[in-house]
C-alpha cells in the first residue's frame, strides 16, 4: 500500500465519519419525504413491481421501509396496557409478527399505487421535541386528498415511525382493539397465535 | 341498491338500536352488528363487489370520473348547508360556490371548480350533529350500507330524503340513478376493503374501530382530541 493511497482510505473514513451523524440526524419530516420518494420511484420504475412481483415488493420494503420504523413502540402502543403482562419472550414473538403483518399489509397497499402525488406540509415541531407528527398528504386528481401523517420518534439511530395515521385513521389505534379483544379470548399466547396463522395464510398467498 | 328501499331497513335498524343493551359502550348491539356484518359478507362478496371491479375494469376512467362527480356536485350542497349548520361560513362558501362552478360544467360532470383550487368542505349531517355535541351513540352495522352509529344513520337519513335524486318522479330512472350511486361508492372502496382483508386479525373490529376514528376525525375537521391510551 503506498502512502497516497493509505492517505485516500484515511480521508474517506473521515468524511464518512463527519457525514454519518448529520445524516442520523436528518430532520424527520426530510427523512419521511427522502424515504417516500425512493420507494415511490422504485414503485414507478421497477419493471418486478410493476408487474405485481410480490417478493421484490418485500424486498423494497424490506430494505427501504423497515430501517425507518420503531417496531418496539409500534407494538407496545398497540398492546397498550397488556404490554407489561407479556413476558419479555412474548413481547419479542409480538414485535416479530407484529413487522410481518406491517409488512404485508403494506405490500398491498403499494402494489395499489397508481399516479398520487405526495406532498408535505411544513413541520410545525419545537426541533428539541423527541416526538413529532409529520404531515403529508396524498393527491389524486379528482378525488378528495388523502391526509396520510406518521408519528415520529427520537432514537439514538436517527428518527423512527411509530405511527401511521391515515385519514385520521391510526394503525396503531386501530390495532389496540383488535389485539385486545384476542387477548381477552385466548391471551398473550392466544394472540400470537392469531397473528402467526395470519402471517402464515399471508406467505402461502405472496 | 335502491336507497330509497334501503331507508325502512335502515330506520328499523335505528329503532331497534334505541333499546339498550349491555356490552361495549360505543357497540352495545355487537351480537347483532356481528350477525348483520356475516350477512353483508357473501352479498358484498358474491354481488356487490364483482359489479364494482367490472366497473373499474370495463368503464372507461373518464366515465366513471363523471359519474363520481355528478354525485360529489350534489355531496357538495348538503356539505354546504352543514356547514353552515356548523357556522363555518368560509366552508359553506367554497362549498356553494363549488356547486354554482360545477353546475355549470355539463352539471356537475366536470369538476372545474377543483381545478380552480376551491376545496371541498366533505360536511355532513352526522357531523353536524357532532358538531353540536350529540354523541355518536351505538355503533351499526348495516347490510348493504355498511358501518355507521344511531347518530351518522340518522344524519345519512336526512340526507337521502332530501335528496334531489328522490325527487324523479320516474321510478326506474331515479332507481337506476340510485344504482350507479351505489356502484360507485362501492368501486371507490375497492382498495379499502382489499386492504382491510390484508390487515385487520377479526375484520368486524378493524371496520368499527377505523369507521369510529374516521368519524371522530371529520367531525373535529382533521384535528381530534387524541385518544387515551387505552
Amino acid at each position: 500500500m503506498t502512502f497516497a493511497n493509505f492517505f485516500r482510505i484515511v480521508a474517506t473514513l473521515l468524511v464518512a465519519a463527519i457525514a454519518f451523524p448529520s445524516f442520523a440526524q436528518e430532520a424527520p419530516d426530510a427523512l419521511v419525504k427522502r424515504t417516500s420518494g425512493e420507494v415511490l420511484q422504485i414503485v414507478r420504475t421497477d419493471p418486478k413491481v410493476q408487474a405485481g412481483d410480490k417478493q421484490r415488493i418485500r424486498e423494497v420494503i424490506e430494505t427501504m421501509l423497515l430501517p425507518n420504523f420503531d417496531f418496539e413502540r409500534m407494538t407496545a402502543l398497540a398492546m397498550g396496557r397488556n404490554w407489561n403482562k407479556a413476558t419479555p419472550e412474548q413481547q419479542k414473538l409480538l414485535i416479530e409478527q407484529f413487522r410481518t403483518l406491517l409488512v404485508r399489509t403494506y405490500s398491498g397497499a403499494l402494489t395499489q399505487y397508481k399516479d398520487q402525488t405526495i406532498e408535505f406540509k411544513p413541520l410545525r415541531a419545537d426541533p428539541a421535541a423527541a416526538d413529532v407528527i409529520v404531515r403529508s398528504e396524498v393527491v389524486r386528481s379528482g378525488q378528495a386528498p388523502v391526509q396520510i401523517d406518521y408519528g415520529m420518534t427520537r432514537t439514538p439511530a436517527g428518527w423512527k415511525a411509530y405511527d401511521v395515521i391515515v385519514g385520521g385513521v391510526s394503525l396503531v389505534t386501530n390495532y389496540r382493539d383488535e389485539f385486545n379483544e384476542q387477548i381477552k379470548g385466548g391471551g398473550v399466547d392466544g394472540l400470537i397465535k392469531t397473528l402467526g396463522d395470519k402471517n402464515k395464510g399471508a406467505t402461502g398467498k405472496l | 341498491m335502491n336507497m330509497r328501499a334501503m331507508m325502512p331497513v335502515l330506520a328499523a335498524v335505528l329503532l331497534s338500536a334505541c333499546a339498550s343493551a349491555p356490552g361495549r359502550v360505543d357497540d352495545p348491539f355487537e351480537p347483532m352488528n356481528r350477525a348483520m356484518y356475516a350477512i353483508n359478507k357473501p352479498i358484498d362478496d358474491h354481488v356487490m363487489r364483482p359489479i364494482a371491479q367490472a366497473y373499474v375494469d370495463y368503464v372507461p376512467k373518464l366515465v366513471r370520473q363523471g359519474v363520481s362527480n355528478v354525485f360529489g356536485n350534489i355531496d357538495d350542497l348538503f356539505s354546504g348547508i352543514n356547514g353552515l349548520l356548523q357556522g363555518k361560513t368560509e366552508k359553506a362558501g367554497n362549498d356553494f360556490g363549488r356547486v354554482l362552478v360545477n353546475s355549470w360544467g355539463l352539471g356537475g360532470l366536470v369538476d372545474i371548480a377543483t381545478d380552480l383550487g376551491i376545496p371541498k368542505g366533505n360536511e355532513d349531517f352526522g357531523q353536524t350533529f357532532g358538531y353540536w355535541g350529540i354523541p355518536q351513540g351505538p355503533y351499526l352495522f348495516v347490510p348493504l350500507w355498511g358501518p355507521t352509529t344511531v347518530r351518522d344513520g340518522t344524519g345519512s337519513l336526512i340526507r337521502i330524503w332530501y335528496g334531489p335524486v328522490g325527487y324523479i318522479s320516474y321510478v326506474p330512472l331515479r332507481n337506476i340513478i340510485y344504482g350507479i350511486g351505489a356502484v360507485d361508492i362501492r368501486a371507490n372502496a375497492l382498495g379499502t376493503t382489499s386492504l382491510i382483508e390484508e390487515a385487520a386479525l377479526d375484520p368486524y373490529t378493524f371496520v368499527r374501530r377505523a369507521y369510529l376514528q374516521r368519524r371522530e376525525y371529520m367531525v373535529y375537521d382533521g384535528s381530534p382530541p387524541p385518544e387515551k391510551d387505552d
